[in-house]
This record gives structure tokens, C-alpha cells and sequence, in this order.
């Protein structure tokens, strides 16, 4: 059966949604917590190396990614693993579902509303945090600090796409906070724990390279990858990527994978809420 | 164009081995005001979310204003439906007119209608305050004029009047009566009885998934034979020669405590029994007369649903 999707209706759902998280200061504080972080590794980045201050933005970008490869996912499944059950277990669903919209437009809705305020308050926040180092940095400089914040906002979609999945799949909201907090913990925690442990125990009998495609299966690692930008630094990348085959270094191809992160946990939601 | 507003045809719903509605049949015309009622697991709520098209029936049709519930077009059928659920929980955040203007705009309708409706429920004085601050009754006054957004052709009303005070609970069914007046459709549950018996033109009372009884109060009377009761008071010591009274007629209960007694008889009997109260009026110092109420006949159709049939 045919049903035509009506974007307007999409528009009015994502639109309360990120009204919502304007209202309640949720983009505000999000905001100001990136801010806050970012201005003071720009400013203590380079404290290994003996000096502080906003000098150097690949040193900054390179330890604002440790940092948003713990927070942001957190921050996006936290987002997103009620979006849907709490309706349920609020009791206004059924009000929801008995208007003039599909279980598909409502869930993309809300998706992107989410969405939205999650993308607004990492820009915003990081936004900021570049401020300091405006007058330092070139054209080059500048491009590789966006390349940075939208694979933030990448990977912040793609684990919203996992908590969207968690909220329609969960019985309850504290199955579904407990779910979000599993994932967090598994592709943020363990993932990389039980790499280095499948590496080490194998002894070199699985190649690097199919190592470095099982990588491709954790989001944060797909993060971490976009933000190398160059052979050398993969090289002297800590950790799993040194296993990296050249092939999946390409930004493309990784930017491909970590859309295919948000579009496939996404679909997954869809048929689920069905 | 069809004359039904709701079609639904021996339609069966089962979650997991349980079977919440069992080959139900049921056909509501355009401007009739139908009571739903049934005990708690009945299946009214799995009939409404049917109606709504929130559930999908295991087996079976559902047509609503002629169109089928899971065909394309369904939702342009259902711009022109109005739900009110049972506890209308909506967004605390928002003010009484934002929600409204959420809903107006899930509905394409215009916002400009939000004023006029809320105004109508008696809640334009609270229209820019949030929800938070809304009374149990207010809630539901809001919940009631997001439902009648739209001028919607067919209402679903589960438990309207719950939190309502008397005073609320009058203006929603003048409302209603208004609404209905307009050739507006009317699907209400409620579990004051005794609220909706008066006020709908016909009844539907449901007991293990299927209907058990349905028509106007007056044919569910009539096919579910139900005693008319007559509660007396009698002045001190005419108790036993009171119930002697009775002993030549037949198929009558009498019950006697003290200065009170009350006679339980058919339909037929009434006349009779009146004769006899007439003759006894010098020991009788109050009476009362109880005709069968829709809790006695859902309490019988409900209750004896096998003996009903």
C-alpha cells in the first residue's frame, strides 16, 4: 500500500521536538559544556609537551576527539532512548498515533528534531571553543576543525539512530535507559578492549586488514579514523588503528560508513515501531 | 456515499494466545451517539484502538466513513476523527494554546480555530499558562476542545468526564449535545452509567470480547427482563400484615426488615402491586419506585451473558 509522506507534518513533529530542547536548555547546556571542554583543551592541549596556551589546532582537534569519543555518544543516546517509549509510557502515544500522521513520519519527526538540537548544540559548542585560535589558524586549519565537528555531529547522529532503535524496541523507560547505557559502554568501552584482546590472543593469525574492517562496526572507531587525516598520524595512532588498511583511510569512504550508521539503525527503528 | 460511519465486520483481535475481541460485528450510522460499556477486560479499549486504526485486527474488516482502516487513504479519513483518551496526558511544558496549535497543526487545521474552541471548553482564561499548572478537570477540558479541532464528523470519547466537577461535566455534554445536533458521530465509554444512560442514543454493552446486548435503553430493558422495585417504608408493628398482603400474587419477591420492605416484580406485576400498596396506604409512610437503571442492565447482560442468550 502507497502512503505519500507528508514533510509538513514531519516538519511539525521535529519542530516541537526541538523546541522542546530549546526551551528546556538542553541545547544551552550541551552548548556550554562542548564550550567549556573545548576551550580548555585548546588552552591545556599542549600541557604534555611542556606549554599552554591556543597555540595549535591539530593538537587541540586531536584531543577534543578523546574527549567527544566518550562524551557525545552519551550525550546523543541520553537524547534519544526516550524519545519514543517515554511517549508510550506517558500515556500521549496513542493521542499521537490516532493523528492524520504514519508511525513513519512521527519517528522521523522526531529523529530529526533531535537531531537538530544535538547538531546545533555541538556546532555551537565547538563553535565557541575555536574562537580563541581564530586569529592563528588558515584556511586548512579551519577546514580540518569542521572536518571535526561534523564527524561529531556524524557519530552524535549515529548513536541518536541507536537510542531511536533502544526507545521503540524497550518495554519500559528504565529497560531503555539501561539498553542506551549498555551501548555506550560497548562501543565506547569494550569494543576497543576486546580488539586489542582478539589481537594479542590471536597472535597475528587474523590480518590487519580484516581487523581493521571489524572496526568499521563500532561508530566511535569510525570517528576516530575520520579525524586522522593523514597516513602518517594513522600510523602513529595509538591502539587499533595502526591495523588500518589504506583503503578504509579515505574520508569518503568513511563519511559512507558512518552515514550507513545512521540510516541502518534508523530503518531498523522504523520496522520495529511498525 | 455511505451512510455508516463505522463498519466493522467479524473482526478478531488476540495478543499472544489471548483473545481480547472475538468475531465482532458492529455498525454505527452518521450522527448516532453510542455508548460503549463493559466490565474491565471487556475489550472496549482493544474495540477503540481498532476504531482508531492504533492496533490492526488479526482477522477481519474495519471501514470508518467507508473507507477501510489500513487503506491509502485512511488518513484523510482521519483529519475528521476527534479522540479523547481516557486520562489526556499532554506536553506540561507547553501552554493550553501551544498544544493546541501542535494538534491544529498535525490536523491541518487552522491555528485561528484554537482560540474559538478553547473558549468554547472554558479555557481561554488559561490559555497562555502551562499545563503544568492545569487541574485534573482542566486537562481534560484541554484534551476535549483538541478533539473537537477541526470540526471532526465522527468523536471517540473514552471516559470524557473523568476528573470533570458537576459544573464540567454539564457544559461537556451540552457540547456534546451541540456537536450532535450538527450530525456529528459520538463512540463515548464512560463508567458513570447512570451519566450516559440519558444521553446516547444507543448502547453497546460488550462482555468478553464480543457484544453482548445493544440497542436503546428501552429495548435493552425490554429483552433483558429486569424487576422494577418498590422500596417502602411502614409505620411501626405493620411489617407482618404488609407481606401478607402480598402472598396472592404471584412471581413477586418481598423482603421485610423492620419498618422497611421492598417488593421486587416484573414488568406485568406493577399495577398489581401498586393496587395493593393503594389499599395499604394508611401504614405506608414513604415509598419509592426504582426502575431496572443501565448498572442493573449491565450488571445483567454482563453477569448472566449466557443466560442473556
Amino acid at each position: 500500500m502507497h502512503r505519500r509522506i507528508e514533510w509538513a507534518l514531519i516538519r511539525v513533529i521535529a519542530g516541537k521536538e526541538f523546541r522542546d530542547r530549546i526551551r528546556n536548555r538542553w541545547v544551552l547546556a550541551v552548548a556550554i559544556i562542548f564550550a567549556l571542554f573545548a576551550l580548555a583543551i585548546a588552552y591545556f592541549g599542549a600541557a604534555q609537551q611542556g606549554e599552554v596556551g591556543f597555540k595549535n589546532i591539530n593538537v587541540t582537534i586531536a584531543s577534543l576527539v578523546s574527549l567527544v569519543i566518550y562524551l557525545v555518544p552519551l550525550i546523543a543516546l541520553l537524547l534519544g532512548y526516550d524519545a519514543i517509549i517515554g511517549e508510550k509510557e506517558h500515556g500521549s502515544m496513542d493521542l499521537l498515533l490516532s493523528m492524520p500522521v504514519t508511525r513513519f513520519e512521527l519517528l522521523l519527526g522526531k529523529y530529526l528534531g533531535l537531531a537538530a538540537a544535538l547538531a546545533s548544540s555541538t556546532a555551537i559548542g565547538f563553535g565557541v571553543g575555536l574562537l580563541p585560535l581564530i586569529s592563528s589558524i588558515d584556511m586548512h586549519d579551519f577546514v580540518n576543525y569542521a572536518g571535526f565537528v561534523v564527524s561529531s555531529i556524524l557519530m552524535g547522529l549515529a548513536f541518536l539512530s541507536l537510542s531511536m532503535l533502544v526507545s521503540v524496541s524497550a518495554r519500559d523507560r528504565v529497560s531503555a535507559s539501561g539498553a542506551a547505557l549498555g551501548l555506550w559502554f560497548f562501543f565506547v568501552l569494550i569494543f576497543d578492549l576486546l580488539m586489542m584482546g582478539a589481537l594479542v590472543v590471536s597472535q597475528g593469525y587474523f590480518s590487519s586488514s580484516a581487523f581493521g574492517a571489524v572496526l568499521m562496526l563500532n561508530p566511535a572507531d569510525v570517528f576516530r579514523l575520520l579525524n586522522m587525516f593523514d597516513s602518517v598520524q594513522i600510523q602513529n595512532m595509538v591502539g587499533l588503528a595502526t591495523v588500518m588498511p589504506d583503503g578504509l583511510t579515505d574520508p569518503m569512504a568513511l563519511g559512507a560508513i558512518m552515514v550507513a550508521w545512521i540510516v541502518v539503525p534508523f530503518l531498523l527503528s522504523i520496522w520495529r515501531f511498525k | 456515499m455511505t451512510n455508516k460511519s463505522i463498519e466493522i465486520s467479524n473482526v478478531s483481535k488476540s495478543f499472544g494466545d489471548i483473545r481480547a475481541i472475538t468475531d465482532l460485528s458492529l455498525s454505527i450510522n452518521k450522527g448516532e451517539i453510542v455508548g460503549l460499556i463493559g466490565h474491565n477486560g471487556a475489550g472496549k479499549s482493544t474495540l477503540f484502538k481498532l476504531m482508531l486504526g492504533l492496533t490492526n485486527a488479526s482477522s477481519g474488516q474495519i471501514r470508518i466513513c467507508g473507507e477501510l482502516i489500513d487503506g491509502s487513504d485512511f488518513r484523510s479519513v482521519r483529519r475528521g476523527i476527534g479522540y479523547l483518551p481516557e486520562n489526556f496526558i499532554t506536553y506540561n511544558n507547553l501552554s493550553g494554546l501551544e498544544v493546541m496549535h501542535f494538534f491544529s497543526d498535525l490536523k491541518n487545521v487552522p491555528r485561528s480555530q484554537c482560540d474559538a474552541i478553547l473558549e468554547r471548553v472554558g479555557l481561554n482564561h488559561a490559555a497562555d499558562r502551562r499545563v503544568s499548572g492545569y487541574s485534573k478537570g482542566m486537562r481534560q477540558r484541554l484534551g476535549f476542545a483538541q478533539c473537537l479541532l477541526g470540526n471532526p464528523g465522527l468523536i471517540f470519547l473514552d471516559e470524557p468526564t473523568n476528573g470533570l466537577d458537576p459544573e464540567g461535566i454539564r457544559d461537556f455534554y451540552s457540547i456534546l449535545l451541540e456537536v450532535q445536533s450538527q450530525g456529528v458521530t459520538v463512540v463515548i465509554t464512560s463508567h458513570i452509567l447512570a451519566e450516559i444512560q440519558e444521553r446516547v442514543s444507543r448502547l453497546v454493552i460488550m462482555n468478553a470480547g464480543q457484544i453482548a446486548a445493544q440497542g436503546s435503553l428501552s429495548e435493552l430493558r425490554s429483552h433483558l427482563v429486569l424487576p422494577s422495585v418498590f422500596q417502602v417504608r411502614l409505620k411501626r408493628d405493620a411489617c407482618l400484615d404488609f407481606e401478607q398482603a402480598f402472598t396472592h400474587l404471584q412471581g413477586i419477591e418481598i423482603e421485610t426488615n423492620l419498618q422497611e420492605a421492598q417488593i421486587s416484580c416484573g414488568q406485568q406485576q406493577k399495577l398489581a402491586v401498586l393496587g395493593v400498596l393503594s389499599n395499604h396506604a394508611c401504614v405506608i409512610e414513604d415509598l419509592t419506585i426504582r426502575e431496572p437503571s443501565l448498572e442493573d442492565l449491565f450488571l445483567g447482560y454482563g453477569g448472566h451473558y449466557a443466560q442473556a442468550h
